[in-house]
C-alpha cells in the first residue's frame, strides 16, 4: 500500500520539527528514513502511525486520508526501537495480542489464533520459544518477536523505529540481512528510521535523507551515495573531504593552492567567478602526487599511513593549516610504488569533486 | 554467564563478590529483633501465662468476635475502595499536567502526618447527623458517624496514602511504549489498561492494598472518635483491647492483642504470597532491555 505525506508541519513548543514535509512511499518498497538525531525522522514515523499528530497537513494512505484516523484504525504494524514487547506475557501471548483484542466478530477462534502465531514464530525462526518471557530472550530474539507481534494483525505498512539501535554490531549486521530477506518475502510498505548511513544504504530500497526538520535528497542508495545533492547529504553518507575555498579558474581556490576540476566532470552551472564554495571529495577520489612541484592540487603533509588490508588509508594535514585534515585510501601497492612514507610533502588531486555554493 | 561463574567461585573460596554480607545480615537480625520481634514475642509470652480456657474465654466472647469481624472487614473494604482510588490519584498524577499539581501531591501525604485524633474529630464532625456532610444523608435516613460506615471513612482517610504513594513510581517508571504498542496493535483504551498497564501495576497496587490494610487494622486514634463504639456493632478490636488495659487486665488485653496479631499476619503472609506470584508472572525490564 503507498503512503503520502503532504505538508507536514510539526512545532515542539519553540523547536520546529518537521518544516512542510511532503514525501511519497511507492507500494512495496523498503525506504530508510536516514538523518542525525533530531532531524525529526522519528517524529515523520510516528505522525505516519497516528502516534503524534501534524499541526498541519495530511497522510494519505492508499489514496484516501488518513490523518484523523486513530492509530488502532489505521493498520499499520509498528515496532519500537526498545521493542516494547509486554513483560508479563509469554512470546506467544505477545504475538497473539493482535488478534486477541480484535472485537469479537472479527477475532479469529482459538485453533486459528494458535496456527497464525505458530506460523508467524517460524517465520522469525523463534518456534522454540514460545512459552518464554520476553525477559529471557536476547536482544535480537526480541526484536524478531516484535516483528512476529506486529505482522500478526496483517498490517498494511509496516514501520520501524530504529530497529537495530539497541543492537550490538554483529546481531545488527545479521539482522539486518534477515530484515532485507523478510522484506523480500512479504513485499509489504515499510519505513524504517535510522541515523546509521551504512544500514540505511545495505538495506533500504530507496533512502530520504533528512536535516534539521526538512528533506535533503531523496534517491536510491547509490544515488544518494554516488551524488549527494547539498553539503549535508555529502558529509553524512560516507567519509568526506572537505575544501573551502572560492571558485576561481574554473576550479576551487583553497588559500594559495588551485583545485583543479577533473576534465572528465561535467563544469557546475550556478557557480560564480570568486564566490564561496564548499567542495567534497570521498578518500578513493584524491590522488596524492609525490611531485609538489606546480601550484595545482593541495600542498599536504603525510602524518600516518595506515597499511592494513589491500586498501591503505593516508593521513595527511595541510601543508600550511595543520590542524586541517584530510583522508585518502590508496591501494596498498602503491604506497610502496610511490614510495610514500610519513612526513613526506605532497600533492592531492581530486579525481572526482562535488562543488556546492557556500551559505 | 561468566558473571555467575565468577560468583559460584567466588563462593567456592568462601568469598562473595558483594561485601559485607556478614555484617550487613548481622545488623538486620538484631535490629529487626530489638524493634519488631522481642515487642511482639513479649504479647505472646504475656498471653501464654494465661490458663488456655481463660484465653479462649476472652478471645472467644461474643462482644469481642463481633470486633474482629467489625475491624478486618472495615479493614478490608477501606484498603479496597483505597486500591481503586488510589490508583486513579496515581494515574492523574502521573500522566496529566495540570495547574496545583504539586499542591495536590503534597496533599496526599497529609492523612500520613496529621495527628490521627485530629483527623478522627474532624472526620466525626464533619460526618455527624448534623454535620456539613453527615446533614446531607440524615434525610436519606443515612447515618455515618457513629456507626461501621464512620470506621469505613476513616480508614479509608488514613489509608489513601499508602496505594498512591507505591504506585505511583512504579506507573511513573511505565513507559508510554507499551500502550502505544498496544494501540498500534488495534486495542482499544480500556484493552490497553486492562491487559497491559494494570498486570504491570498489580504487584505494587498489592503492595500498597497490604499496608493500607495493616495500617487500618491497627488504627485507633481516628476510629474511635467517629466510631461511636456500640458493642457488638461498632467496637474495632484495638479499642477492646484498651478497655481491658483500662480495667488493669493486661493478660486479657494481651489475648486479644494475640490473635490480632496472628490474623494480620496470616493475612499480610498471603497478601505477600499474591504479590510475589504477580510479580514472577510479570519481569520488569532490566538494564539489558534499554542497553
Amino acid at each position: 500500500m503507498s503512503i503520502q505525506v503532504k505538508n507536514i508541519n510539526k512545532r515542539f513548543s519553540t523547536f520546529k520539527a518537521l518544516d512542510d514535509i511532503s514525501l511519497d512511499f511507492p507500494t512495496g518498497k523498503l525506504v530508510a528514513l536516514l538523518g542525525p538525531s533530531g532531524c525529526g525522522k522519528t517524529t515523520l514515523l510516528r505522525i505516519i502511525a497516528g502516534l503524534e499528530t501534524a499541526d498541519s497537513g495530511q497522510i494519505l494512505l492508499e489514496g484516501s486520508d488518513a490523518s484523523n484516523l486513530h492509530v488502532r484504525e489505521r493498520q499499520i504494524g509498528f515496532m519500537f526501537q526498545h521493542y516494547a514487547l509486554f513483560q508479563h506475557m509469554t512470546v506467544f501471548e505477545n504475538v497473539a495480542f493482535g488478534l486477541r483484542v480484535k472485537p469479537k466478530n472479527e477475532r479469529p477462534a482459538e485453533t486459528a489464533i494458535r496456527q497464525r502465531v505458530t506460523e508467524l514464530l517460524e517465520l522469525v525462526q523463534l518456534g522454540s520459544l514460545a512459552k518464554r518471557y520476553p525477559s529471557q530472550l536476547s536482544g535480537g530474539q526480541r526484536q524478531r518477536i516484535a516483528l512476529a507481534r506486529a505482522l500478526a494483525v496483517n498490517p498494511r505498512v509496516l514501520l520501524l523505529d530504529e530497529p537495530f539501535g539497541a543492537l550490538d554490531a554483529k546481531v545488527r549486521k545479521e539482522l539486518r540481512r534477515w530484515l532485507r530477506q523478510l522484506h523480500d518475502e512479504l513485499h509489504i510498505t515499510s519505513i524504517f528510521v535510522t541515523h546509521d548511513q551504512e544500514e540505511a544504504l545495505e538495506v533500504a530500497d530507496e533512502i530520504v535523507l533528512m536535516n534539521k526538520g526538512q528533506v535533503e535528497q531523496v534517491g536510491s542508495p547509490l544515488e544518494v551515495f554516488r551524488h549527494p545533492a547539498t553539503p549535508f547529504a555529502f558529509n553524512f553518507l560516507g567519509t568526506a573531504n572537505r575544501f573551502d575555498g572560492k571558485w576561481a579558474r574554473g576550479g576551487v581556490q583553497v588559500s594559495e593552492d588551485l583545485l583543479p576540476l577533473p576534465h572528465t566532470q561535467p563544469a557546475h552551472a550556478n557557480l560564480a567567478e570568486g564566490g564561496n564554495v564548499i567542495a567534497f571529495a570521498r578518500p578513493h577520489d584524491l590522488h596524492i602526487e609525490p611531485n609538489v612541484e606546480g601550484s595545482e592540487g593541495i600542498r599536504a603533509k603525510i602524518s600516518r599511513i595506515l597499511a592494513f588490508g589491500p586498501t591503505a588509508r593516508v593521513e595527511l594535514s595541510h601543508a600550511t593549516q595543520p590542524e586541517t585534515y584530510y583522508e585518502v585510501d590508496v591501494p596498498t601497492l602503491s604506497i610502496a610504488s610511490l614510495n610514500l612514507h610519513e612526513g613526506q610533502a605532497v600533492r592531492l588531486r581530486p579525481s572526482q569533486l562535488q562543488v556546492f555554493p557556500a551559505g | 554467564m561468566f558473571a555467575e561463574y565468577n560468583l559460584v567461585m567466588a563462593q567456592a573460596v568462601g568469598k562473595r563478590v558483594l561485601p559485607g554480607f556478614g555484617l550487613s545480615l548481622g545488623y538486620t537480625l538484631v535490629y529487626l529483633s530489638l524493634i519488631v520481634l522481642i515487642p511482639l514475642s513479649a504479647v505472646f509470652i504475656n498471653a501464654a501465662s494465661m490458663p488456655w480456657n481463660e484465653f479462649w474465654q476472652v478471645v472467644s466472647s461474643p462482644q469481642v468476635v463481633s470486633s474482629y469481624r467489625v475491624s478486618f472487614l472495615t479493614s478490608l473494604l477501606a484498603a479496597l475502595i483505597n486500591s481503586f482510588f488510589g490508583l486513579l490519584i496515581a494515574w492523574s498524577l502521573v500522566r496529566y499536567n495540570f495547574f496545583g499539581k504539586r499542591l495536590v501531591d503534597a496533599l496526599i501525604d497529609l492523612p500520613f502526618a496529621l495527628p490521627t485524633a485530629v483527623a478522627g474529630i474532624t472526620l466525626s464532625a464533619l460526618y455527624a447527623k448534623n454535620g456539613w456532610i453527615g446533614s446531607l444523608f440524615a434525610p436519606l435516613g443515612i447515618k455515618i458517624a457513629f456507626t461501621p460506615l464512620g470506621i469505613l471513612i476513616a480508614l479509608t482517610f488514613i489509608g489513601l496514602p499508602f496505594v498512591v504513594r507505591t504506585i505511583q513510581p512504579v506507573l511513573q517508571e511505565l513507559s508510554l511504549e507499551f500502550e502505544e504498542a498496544a494501540a498500534t496493535l488495534g486495542a482499544t483504551r480500556w484493552q490497553a489498561f486492562s491487559r497491559v498497564v494494570l498486570p504491570a501495576l498489580l504487584p505494587a497496587m498489592l503492595t500498597g492494598f497490604a499496608l493500607a490494610f495493616a495500617r487500618a487494622v491497627g488504627e485507633y486514634g481516628s476510629v474511635i472518635f467517629i466510631a461511636g463504639n456500640v458493642p457488638m456493632v461498632s467496637e474495632i478490636t484495638p479499642l477492646l483491647i484498651i478497655t481491658h488495659l483500662e480495667q488493669f487486665d493486661v493478660a486479657g488485653a494481651t489475648a486479644i492483642a494475640t490473635v490480632m496479631l496472628v490474623v494480620s499476619f496470616s493475612l499480610l503472609l498471603i497478601i505477600n504470597g499474591l504479590q510475589h506470584w504477580a510479580s514472577s508472572r510479570k519481569r520488569y525490564l532490566t538494564g539489558e532491555d534499554v542497553a
